[in-house]
């Protein structure tokens, strides 16, 4: 399939003359919301950056809408622990959105102790004409008074707020790795290495411990919690993922404590694949439902898996991301990359999903045609309207022209977070500290 | 609460396929002959393993290297001031791999042979040269084995004690001369006498030494490279049982393959000296009681250092025991 660079790049860290990446502007997290409309991203430093599609316009029919800055705001502050002597870094780890109900939005940032729901909303109009203070604000004398009047609304250039309405804190000893909002609307999970809490959006004293994996010695600890995810419309089942392979399911009518999972899905292991790192390339990094609720998908270091919710002992569909790695496992340890956390998303009608790579690619899978892409995110390639060119990676013997061959991939660069408009081919991707925002062609 | 190192959940998930799979030679450039048949699975494949087999050289070379970067990855981990805990436990499974094949291949014991000798508070730099592997040609040729450190004693029957190297004191003659020599276990006994040696080092604990080596444990479990001090608590702690008793046990569990039911169930018995037996239990063939965390201790070099930084790098596993530690004044 063929994507159009629509808007090249829009660097995040609004110092567009900046060629370095300051470490503060590395993209963490991208959520589109539930429309589509506003595409929200999470930094290192804390901050979020709300885009919003313009309206199309009808002078230019064939112009999709283009995402721009919507709102800016400092979600999470570093913190210190004094107790324990630790900081606690700023770093957006994940955005969820609510959908919307009213006119503003609300969305929930996570950094690794807290989550905060925000609130975003237009003003603008703003009220003129008070009685006791005078434009600039500052108080009248109540003697100089003489008549009254009745202050009316004037129109006033847009302004966007961002206000914390929420701040759900104290709950996790260890690193939130995710949040869910559950289709009921009312409640949200978040998870860390190894516990999950659900949380009623109201209420932010107090939340349940609904999984717990902790041993009681531990020594005896093998197995974390990397991801969980609420079902898209089942609001007592959820997923959650282990750094071992696993996916549990689980069903909170069954009991307060979800420990006991009610589907376990995992995929025996190939003896002729075992080798000492199988383990960490089994880990999965992201666990994402369908938008149809029939399927998981799941992404661990080398593959992306399709899961029918139905079968438990094996995968649907298994996609390979790089498979010319798995010869550089020795390397890719040692340098940690190993331990990169890949995420992986659906398109809106569940047929393609995409997931990202090295090198600043990124790759698509069709469900349905089995074909599959590599795209690569770089401003070289992504002139505004250029079609992006599929990349090719050549494993050995003989390159061609236009591959790029293994060993002259860039490690550092890498897209982790990637994520789909819910209905239209536009899909969003961090490389490092640059947004791409690629759409389809339109003819 | 059994040995930590019998991974039976991983065991019981993923058939435990072929110890020297195919896979692996792609990711080792020379890795040779694997006696192990590729087919079998589970249990089979162990013992077929346990069989005598010839490991190279360089598959050997390559599996230490890995283990050791894995240990500096948990070490450096420790260091920093959030450890990330998913990457921290990933590494010490795969050093737990590795620990068990290296057991099951017999070059597990020769290794801590080697960090037993380290274990003195005062020689604690020693360790790095258990990173730095000297080949000594003769006990490599032995039996075909790794390399192994300070040119420590073979796996053979016949134990040469004035073999065993030991950083500063101990006189292994004296204990050895108590001791039934099992073949497997020789190591272990010197081990055990080791740079503590001295019996009324050993004597001290009993009962209280079962609660706070626990205690230890727990701390040491935390990934932190706990204080030297504790670290060689630890191994101080011995049972009041003599050695002869000890290594009574070790010949009754000497002979089962290993079969990791099997095992847990001989350990069963073990529970309650687990924690006392720290120090033989590490030299056993079947069990490799120095687990990731233990061996990080050992081979910590950063002996002051690591004071400050376990308490500052201390991370979120464990709440109580840092405040504990804080109270008690590290």
């Amino acid at each position: 399939m063929e994507e159009e660079s629509d808007s090249r790049k829009i660097n995040n860290s609004f110092l567009r003359d900046h060629n370095y990446a300051t470490e503060a502007d590395i993209i963490s997290t991208v959520e589109f919301n539930s429309s589509g409309e506003l595409l929200a991203t999470g930094d290192k430093g804390g901050r979020v950056v709300v885009f919003q599609r313009e309206q199309e316009s009808k002078s230019q029919p064939n112009r999709r809408g283009e995402y721009n800055v919507y709102s800016t705001f400092q979600s999470h502050e570093p913190e210190f622990d004094y107790l324990k002597s630790l900081e606690i870094e700023e770093k957006i780890n994940k955005i969820k959105w609510l959908p919307q109900q009213n006119a503003a939005y609300f969305l929930l940032s996570t950094n690794d102790k807290t989550v905060k729901l925000w609130k975003i909303s237009e003003r603008d109009k703003r009220p003129e004409g008070y009685n006791l203070k005078d434009e600039d604000g500052r108080i009248r004398d109540p003697s100089t008074i003489t008549s009254l009047r009745v202050p009316v609304l004037q129109p006033m250039d847009l302004m966007v707020e961002a206000t914390a309405r929420r701040v759900f804190s104290n709950a996790h000893t260890y690193h939130i790795n995710s949040i869910s909002v559950n289709s009921d609307l009312q409640t949200f999970i978040s998870t860390d290495d190894l516990r999950v809490n659900l949380w009623n959006l109201e209420i932010t004293d107090r939340s349940f411990n609904i999984v717990d994996i902790k041993p009681s010695n531990m020594e005896e600890l093998t197995e974390v919690i990397t991801s969980a995810e609420f079902h898209p419309r089942q609001c007592h089942t959820f997923a959650y993922s282990s750094s071992k392979g696993s996916i549990r399911l689980c069903d909170m009518r069954q009991a307060a404590l979800c420990d006991r999972h009610c589907k376990y899905f995992e995929e025996p292991e190939d003896p002729s694949t075992r080798s000492f790192f199988s383990e960490i390339i089994s880990s999965i990094s992201d666990v994402k439902f369908s938008h149809n609720g029939r399927y998981l998908m799941t992404r661990d270091y080398l593959t992306v898996k399709v899961w029918d919710l139905q079968m438990e002992n094996k995968p649907l569909e298994t996609y390979q991301v790089h498979d010319y790695l798995r010869g550089k496992l020795c390397s890719l340890y040692e340098n940690d990359c190993i331990f990169d956390k890949f995420e992986c998303v659906w398109n809106g009608s569940d047929s393609v999903i995409m997931t990202g790579s090295y090198n600043n690619f990124f790759r698509m899978f069709d469900r349905n045609t089995k074909r599959d892409v590599t795209l690569e995110a770089s401003r070289e390639n992504s002139k505004p309207r250029a079609i992006l060119k599929p990349r090719k990676v050549c494993v050995g013997g003989k390159r061609r022209k236009d591959e790029i061959s293994v060993d002259s991939l860039d490690f550092s660069k890498k897209i982790l977070h990637t994520t789909w408009h819910p209905h239209e081919n536009i899909i969003a991707v961090a490389a490092t500290n640059n947004l791409y925002i690629f759409q389809d062609k339109v003819n | 609460m059994g040995p930590t190192l019998w991974c039976t959940d991983v065991a019981a998930q993923r058939p435990r396929g072929n110890m020297f799979p195919k896979g692996t030679k792609r990711k080792f450039s020379d890795s040779g002959e694997e006696a192990g048949s590729n087919g079998d699975q589970g249990q089979a494949a162990s013992t077929s393993v346990a069989a005598p087999r010839t490991l190279t050289s360089s598959y050997s070379l390559q599996r230490q290297s890995l283990l050791d970067m894995s240990l500096i990855k948990l070490q450096l981990c420790h260091m920093l001031v959030e450890p990330n805990l998913c990457r921290s436990v990933l590494i010490a499974n795969t050093v737990r791999q590795i620990q068990e094949e290296m057991t099951q291949d017999g070059t597990w014991q020769i290794m801590t042979q080697a960090l037993a000798a380290a274990q003195c508070p005062s020689d604690r730099l020693v360790a790095t040269e258990v990173l730095c592997r000297q080949t000594d040609p003769a006990t490599a040729a032995q039996a075909g084995q790794s390399p192994k450190p300070f040119s420590v004693v073979g796996l053979e029957e016949g134990y040469h004690s004035e073999e065993v190297v030991m950083e500063g004191e101990v006189e292994t003659e004296v204990t050895m001369s108590t001791l039934s020599p099992v073949s497997q276990q020789m190591p272990s006994a010197s081990y055990l006498a080791g740079p503590f040696g001295m019996g009324p080092c050993w004597e001290e604990e009993d009962e209280d030494g079962d609660g706070e080596d626990e205690d230890d444990d727990e701390e040491d479990s935390e990934e932190c490279v706990s204080e030297g001090e504790e670290g060689d608590r630890d191994h101080l702690r011995a049972d009041s049982r003599t050695g002869e008793q000890v290594f009574g046990t070790f010949e009754i569990k000497h002979p089962v393959p290993p079969a990791d039911p099997a095992l847990e169930e001989l350990f069963s018995d073990v529970d309650p000296s687990y924690y006392d037996l720290d120090t033989v239990l590490t030299g056993m063939q079947s069990s490799p009681k120095m687990g990731p965390y233990d061996l990080l201790e050992s081979l910590s070099s950063h002996g002051p250092t690591t004071l400050s930084s376990s308490s500052t790098c201390r991370s979120d596993l464990n709440e109580l025991d840092h405040i504990m530690e804080i109270i008690v004044g590290s």
